[in-house]
Formats: C-alpha cells, sequence, structure tokens
C-alpha cells in the first residue's frame, strides 16, 4: 500500500527519530512511504485553546494534501483523534459544504499508527525485537477521543524480549494536556508526579506511549527527578529489530 | 477557606498552588475520590443496559430542553392544581425577595434547610441573615460547612475536604460539647441531637430539589441522611428553590434517574431516603408549599446550542470524583459553587465571560475526557470546555484591548498559526527554534527557559529541538 505519512508538527520537530522509525516499519511491512513537506500542524494547540479561527486554515490544508491519499498514517493518536473528532465540526462551521464533503470522505482513511496495524492491516505481530522491561501509558486522547482501544497492547505483547509491566492506574492523565502544562503548571505537575510514582512501581526500563507530546512531559519530568527511567514511541519500539535495535532517542 | 466576597474572586491558577500545597486536604480528597470511584464503577458495571440507561437520561434532558417553555408552564399548571404555590425568580435577587417575603409573612426568624445547592449559588442564607432570619443548615455535611464559617468543595460532600478529627474539634468547640471521640458514628450522634431539637420547633422548611415532574407537580428530594424528609414534612410550610432545568417530563421518567443518580453519585443502588410530594394534603404536613423557579442566568445557557447540555445535569458529582485536576485542587479552588467539571461549565455560563474568575475555568482541565466517560446523562465536558474556550478567546480579541493583544500566549498562538499556514514560515520557525535555544541549552538539556515558558521548565526538563528535522532527514534520504 501507498502509505501518505502525516508525521505531526512536534514529531517533525522535536522527535525526529519517531517519523524515521514508522518508515523503517512501513517498509519493512512491505510498503511504500509518501511524506509531503507541504504538511505542518493539525491544529489540535490552537483548537483545544480557543483559537478556532485559526484551525480552519490547517483543515483546508491537511484536506488539500491528502485527499487522493490511500491512506493517511499519523503516528500521535491525540492529532489522529483531532482530525477526526473535531475536523468534521470545524468543517461544519465553515458552513463551506464541499469541504465538509471532503472531511467526511478522507476520514475513512486517516489512521493512528496502531490503528492502522491492527484494524486496517490485520498485522499483530509486526516482528519486532525489544529486550527491555516496558510498561505502557495509554494516554486519553488515544483511549477517550480516538478509541485506539488494545491494539497498542496487542502490538507490544507481539514484540521479542520485550518484558511487559502493567502501569498502576493507567487510565490516569499525565498531566499534560497541551497548553494546560503551562497555563496550569502547578495542577499539572502534580499530575505528573503521581503518574511518575505509578511508573516507577512497574520497575519498567521504559514507558512507553503513542503521543510523544505526553511522552515529552512524563519524560521530562521523570528527568528532572534523575529517574533514569527513558520514554519512547510505540513506533519505535515496533521499528526496533536484532539487526537493528531502536529506541535510542 | 472562609467566606469571600464574589466580585473580585481569584483565577483558578492563581489559586490552585496554595491547595496543591495543602498535603492534609489533598490526602483527604484523594482518598475519598477514589474511593467512590471505585465503588461507582462496580456499582454501574452491574446492570447490563447502564448505556442505554445513560442514552435515556441524555435523550429526556434534551426533550426537556428543547422544549422548557412548555414543560414549564406544565409544571406550574399541576402544582398549583396540587395546592402549591409557583413562583418565578428572574435572578439571585428576585429569588432572595421571594423567600425573605415568605418568612416574613410568617413572622418566623429562623428556618431549618436541606442542602440546596441553588440557594447556595444565590446565597439565601446570606440575604435571609440581613433581614434577621436564622437559616440552619441539616445536610451533615453542610451543617459541618456552616459551623466552620467555610465554603462547600463538592457537590454532593460539601464536607469532603475535612477529615474526621477536624470535624470532632469543630463539634466541640461549636456544639459546646466536652468530650466526643472522631468515630463516625459519635459525630453523627452529635450532630443528630442539635439537629432533632432544631427539627421539632421548626414552623418554616426550605429545601432544593433533585427533580420536577411537570405532569404530576411532584418534587423530589434524593438524600442519604433522613434530614431532607425531616426538613419537608415536619415544619407547617416548605419553601422548595429550583433551577428551571430540573424538569423531567413524566412520573415514569423517574424510572431512568432514580437509577443514574444513586449509581452515579454515592455509588449505591438506591439511595436510603427518596421523598416525593406533590402540592399539600389536608392534615399532613406542610400545609403550605411553595415551589420558586429559577433563573439566573439558565435561559442564556439554553440558547447556546452547545453549551446547552450542562443543563442536562443531576449533580451527580461522578465528574468530580472522576476528574484528575479536582482530585489535586479540590473544590475550593474553583471558587464556585459548582466545582469540578461541571463547574468548570457552568459556572463561566451562568456568570459571564467579563467575570475572569469564572473564564479562568474551562481552562482548568486537560481535557483527558474521564468526566464524559462517567457522565450518567452523557454531557460532552470537554466539548463544551474547549467551546467555552473559543468564547472566551473571541470575547478577549473583542473586549480585551491591548493588553491582551500583548498576551504571551496570545502572541504565541498567532504566531504559531501564522507559521503553520505556509511551509516556508514553519521551517523558518524550526530553524529559529534550533538556533534560539542554544542560550538554554546545558549538558544536552533545556532546564530553565524564559518568560512565560518558565512554568515548563519549573518542573520539567526539555529535550532540545535534534539538529536534524524529519523532514529534513527525508530529504537527504530520497
Amino acid at each position: 500500500m501507498n502509505v501518505s505519512l502525516f508525521l505531526t508538527c512536534v514529531n517533525d520537530t522535536l522527535f525526529p527519530g519517531t517519523g524515521k522509525a514508522v518508515v523503517h516499519l512501513l517498509e519493512r511491512l512491505g510498503h511504500t512511504i509518501d511524506f509531503n513537506p507541504e504538511q505542518t500542524c493539525c491544529g489540535q494547540m490552537h483548537y483545544n485553546t480557543g483559537y478556532r479561527d485559526e484551525t480552519v486554515p490547517l483543515v483546508r490544508r491537511f484536506v488539500e494534501l491528502y485527499e487522493d491519499a490511500e491512506a493517511v498514517v499519523v503516528p500521535s493518536a491525540s492529532c489522529a483523534g483531532m482530525i477526526h473528532e473535531y475536523y468534521p465540526k470545524i468543517a461544519e462551521t465553515t458552513g463551506d459544504s464541499a469541504l465538509e464533503k471532503s472531511v467526511s470522505e478522507l476520514l475513512p482513511r486517516v489512521f493512528e499508527l496502531s490503528g492502522f496495524l491492527v484494524d486496517k492491516l490485520k498485522i499483530e505481530d509486526v516482528g519486532a525485537y525489544f529486550p527491555h522491561r516496558v510498561t505502557y501509558h495509554p494516554t486519553c486522547h488515544s483511549l477517550r477521543v480516538l478509541h485506539v482501544g488494545d491494539a497498542p497492547l496487542k502490538l507490544l505483547k507481539n514484540v521479542r524480549g520485550l518484558e511487559f509491566a502493567e502501569l498502576p492506574n493507567a487510565l490516569e492523565c499525565c498531566g499534560f494536556g497541551g497548553t494546560f502544562a503551562i497555563k496550569n503548571s502547578d495542577t499539572s505537575a502534580a499530575m505528573v508526579g503521581d503518574k511518575i510514582h505509578h511508573i516507577k512501581q512497574t520497575g519498567a526500563e521504559i514507558c512507553v506511549a503513542a503521543d510523544n507530546s505526553c511522552l515529552m512531559h512524563i519524560g521530562g519530568a521523570m528527568s528532572r527527578q534523575r529517574s533514569g527511567i527513558r520514554t519512547v514511541h510505540l513506533a519505535e519500539v515496533l521499528a526496533s529489530t536484532e539487526e537493528k535495535p531502536g529506541g535510542k532517542q | 477557606m472562609k467566606k469571600e466576597n464574589r466580585s473580585s474572586l481569584p483565577t483558578f491558577e492563581q489559586s490552585a498552588g496554595h491547595y496543591l500545597a495543602d498535603t492534609q486536604l489533598r490526602k483527604n480528597i484523594g482518598h475519598a475520590t477514589q474511593t467512590i470511584r471505585k465503588k461507582r464503577d462496580d456499582v454501574t458495571g452491574e446492570l447490563p443496559d447502564w448505556e442505554e440507561l445513560r442514552e435515556s437520561g441524555r435523550q429526556i434532558k434534551q426533550q426537556v430542553m428543547n422544549n422548557l417553555d412548555d414543560y414549564l408552564l406544565e409544571l406550574e399548571e399541576s402544582v398549583t392544581a396540587a395546592g402549591g404555590v409557583v413562583h418565578w425568580a428572574a435572578d439571585a435577587d428576585e429569588a432572595n425577595q421571594i423567600v425573605t417575603q415568605l418568612i416574613r409573612e410568617k413572622q418566623e426568624t429562623e428556618v431549618v434547610k436541606v442542602k440546596s445547592m441553588t440557594t447556595d449559588e444565590i446565597r439565601l442564607n446570606e440575604a435571609l441573615q440581613n433581614a434577621g432570619i436564622t437559616a440552619l443548615e441539616t445536610d451533615l455535611a453542610e451543617l459541618i460547612v456552616q459551623l466552620a464559617g467555610d465554603e462547600s468543595s463538592h457537590i454532593l460532600v460539601p464536607a469532603i475536604h475535612k477529615n474526621r478529627s477536624e470535624i470532632r474539634d469543630l463539634f466541640k468547640e461549636k456544639l459546646n460539647i466536652e468530650h466526643l471521640s472522631d468515630e463516625p458514628a459519635d459525630l453523627a450522634e452529635a450532630a443528630r441531637l442539635y439537629l432533632r431539637k432544631n427539627f421539632l420547633k421548626a414552623k418554616i422548611g426550605i429545601s432544593g430539589g433533585n427533580f420536577a415532574v411537570a405532569e404530576t407537580g411532584t418534587v423530589a428530594v434524593v438524600e442519604s441522611e433522613g434530614n431532607g424528609r425531616m426538613c419537608t414534612t415536619l415544619p407547617d410550610t416548605l419553601i422548595t428553590v429550583l433551577g428551571i432545568e430540573k424538569i423531567i417530563p413524566k412520573w415514569c421518567d423517574l424510572e431512568v434517574f432514580m437509577q443514574l443518580l444513586p449509581r452515579s453519585s454515592t455509588a449505591e443502588r438506591m439511595n436510603p431516603y427518596n421523598t416525593f410530594w406533590t402540592g399539600t394534603t389536608d392534615g399532613d404536613s406542610p400545609q403550605e408549599f411553595h415551589l420558586v423557579l429559577l433563573d439566573n442566568g439558565r435561559t442564556k445557557v439554553l440558547a447556546d446550542e452547545t453549551g446547552r447540555q450542562t443543563l442536562h445535569c443531576i449533580r451527580c458529582s461522578a465528574c468530580l470524583n472522576i476528574c484528575p485536576v479536582y482530585e489535586r485542587t479540590g473544590g475550593h479552588a474553583y471558587h464556585s459553587i459548582y466545582p469540578g467539571p461541571i463547574g468548570a461549565i457552568l459556572t463561566p455560563q451562568l456568570r459571564g465571560l467579563d467575570d475572569s474568575s469564572a473564564a479562568s475555568l474551562p481552562y482548568a482541565s486537560s481535557l483527558c475526557g474521564a468526566c464524559y466517560e462517567v457522565c450518567p446523562v452523557k454531557i460532552n465536558i470537554p466539548e463544551v470546555l474547549t467551546h467555552l474556550r473559543g468564547n472566551i478567546v473571541e470575547h478577549n480579541k473583542k473586549n480585551g484591548g491591548i493588553r491582551f493583544k500583548m498576551d504571551s500566549t496570545h502572541v504565541g498562538m498567532r504566531l504559531m498559526a501564522r507559521a503553520f499556514r505556509s511551509r516556508k514560515r514553519y521551517e523558518r520557525l524550526q530553524k529559529i527554534g534550533q538556533t534560539g535555544q542554544k542560550l538554554f541549552e546545558k549538558d544536552g538539556m533545556i532546564s530553565k527557559l524564559p518568560g512565560e515558558l518558565s512554568k515548563w521548565t519549573d518542573f520539567r526538563d526539555l529535550k532540545p529541538i535534534p539538529k536534524q528535522t524529519f523532514r529534513e532527514w527525508w530529504r537527504d534520504r530520497s
């Protein structure tokens, strides 16, 4: 399949390793990847902060770039959630019925990475090797906006060498919340403090999630605490093989 | 928290730090909410049709909101036909005047009250005090809050922020008790002795209401202690103050809500005390029943298509108990009688966006969505939160003046939005970031940033932007 990669601004700029991992992984599985450099951001940060007018050009941009795509893969559950949950609503507010139609036609072809693998390609074992003790944080938007279900867990449990450790209170938010982490920084810090406490309880070396923004928050706070625990994006675990071990950011 | 003047309340972000630092409070609230959360999960999970019940609840409430004017008139008619008197109050002042006048007509100076958020919302107790009338709260938790001169911090458990040894000390002091243990049974007995005297002499009771049935004129109060039943049955006169959104169309609709409410709120299959009354009955107290129907901003909420679902709320407090923000700050940081996620959407809609304290509340959420998942009537709280944030930004763009235009978040958002609209500007911004960060980078990590961004680095490190962006790697590769 020809896969269009919508990488997201956070991954492109701050976590290029995740993008590379997606490319390696999907190529290994026999797909061709297309990356259009005209892409920028999904608009989630603006939309969630209340800047809805500013989101409209980004919705249009997304539609123009991908309307002919066979499949669009997004290695960020919250950005994929933004696209699925809010793009139709934003399109509706413009009163532009052509845009509304384009959005609704495009959405069934837009996938978050783990959903693409498990639900679309029907693959649960991607042939990865990752010899570490790992815990998984199911980020809020992947759970409650995008509803990825247990797709990431199915994938992780088939990774050879990986020792999976259940995260206590896994369903609770890490406190990132985009601009919430800055606007209500004290509260956000209290939340991530508890999240880290639970991660430590697992004895894991690495905390994995399907969203680098949440991992940036959790990892940034763990680094400040000198916890020694690392954060790695799900794509990098899945891309890792014995020949080409990954997971180093 | 001592009572304060509501005209100049702090914002959520200004207050949160203070409450977060109160380790006893965090412990009390964390313990209580986590316990009730687990119990709620169990009792909702045992119903095979829980999701269908939620959907029914949502649909009934939606039907009410779409036809509220008709249902209100129907309710007035049925209450009047059953011997009650209906009063209409546009705002807090009007409601307070109506209640004060009714008490004055009876020449009473003392009334008993049972927990009513609506009367807290309009500050009825203060208005009565100014008129020389003493209102005694009889819900145990409300009594604790009243004796402490405090404000409630939870919809259902207003004294959730206090533990039992704090309550023992308060009772000893305020109720003049020499010896008292901090055992729940002893504390309850002390309150019971004090309250019972007052129930028996009260001529007027004031209550809130959970539901009002348009079809029959029946008002319902759902509670755990029986004090509400004392208040609504012992006095000669009963005055109920009710928000206009509390209507349900038919008696049979109670079947849905009497399952949804207790399971969501106290995690019980049924509340211990459920009191329903329809007007008055000869020879059975009370002989006078007044129903004050309060608007106080509700019709304004009704007019907003997205915000309207806020009025579906049945005040169960499941959203508070699941909310990770509420769990850590407690209710006082919200500076509203309605705290937590539901307060974060209801308060700014009722008070308006010029109130900076209320307008800070839609931002008091990480948008994690747990509140939506537990809401028994499926209020999409995250959707309303983002909708209100949008309204706030629009409001500030229009009225915020130069101060808003200079605000660092606003400037940042504008700048980023402009960059994201063009590949060239976006790539230039990436370069500026890579170069600019060198000033702050130390040992491969950024631990101190200036201005607003320092709020990130106060608690968290940041990995610098790597030398090569993905798009550069991709270009080199192909």
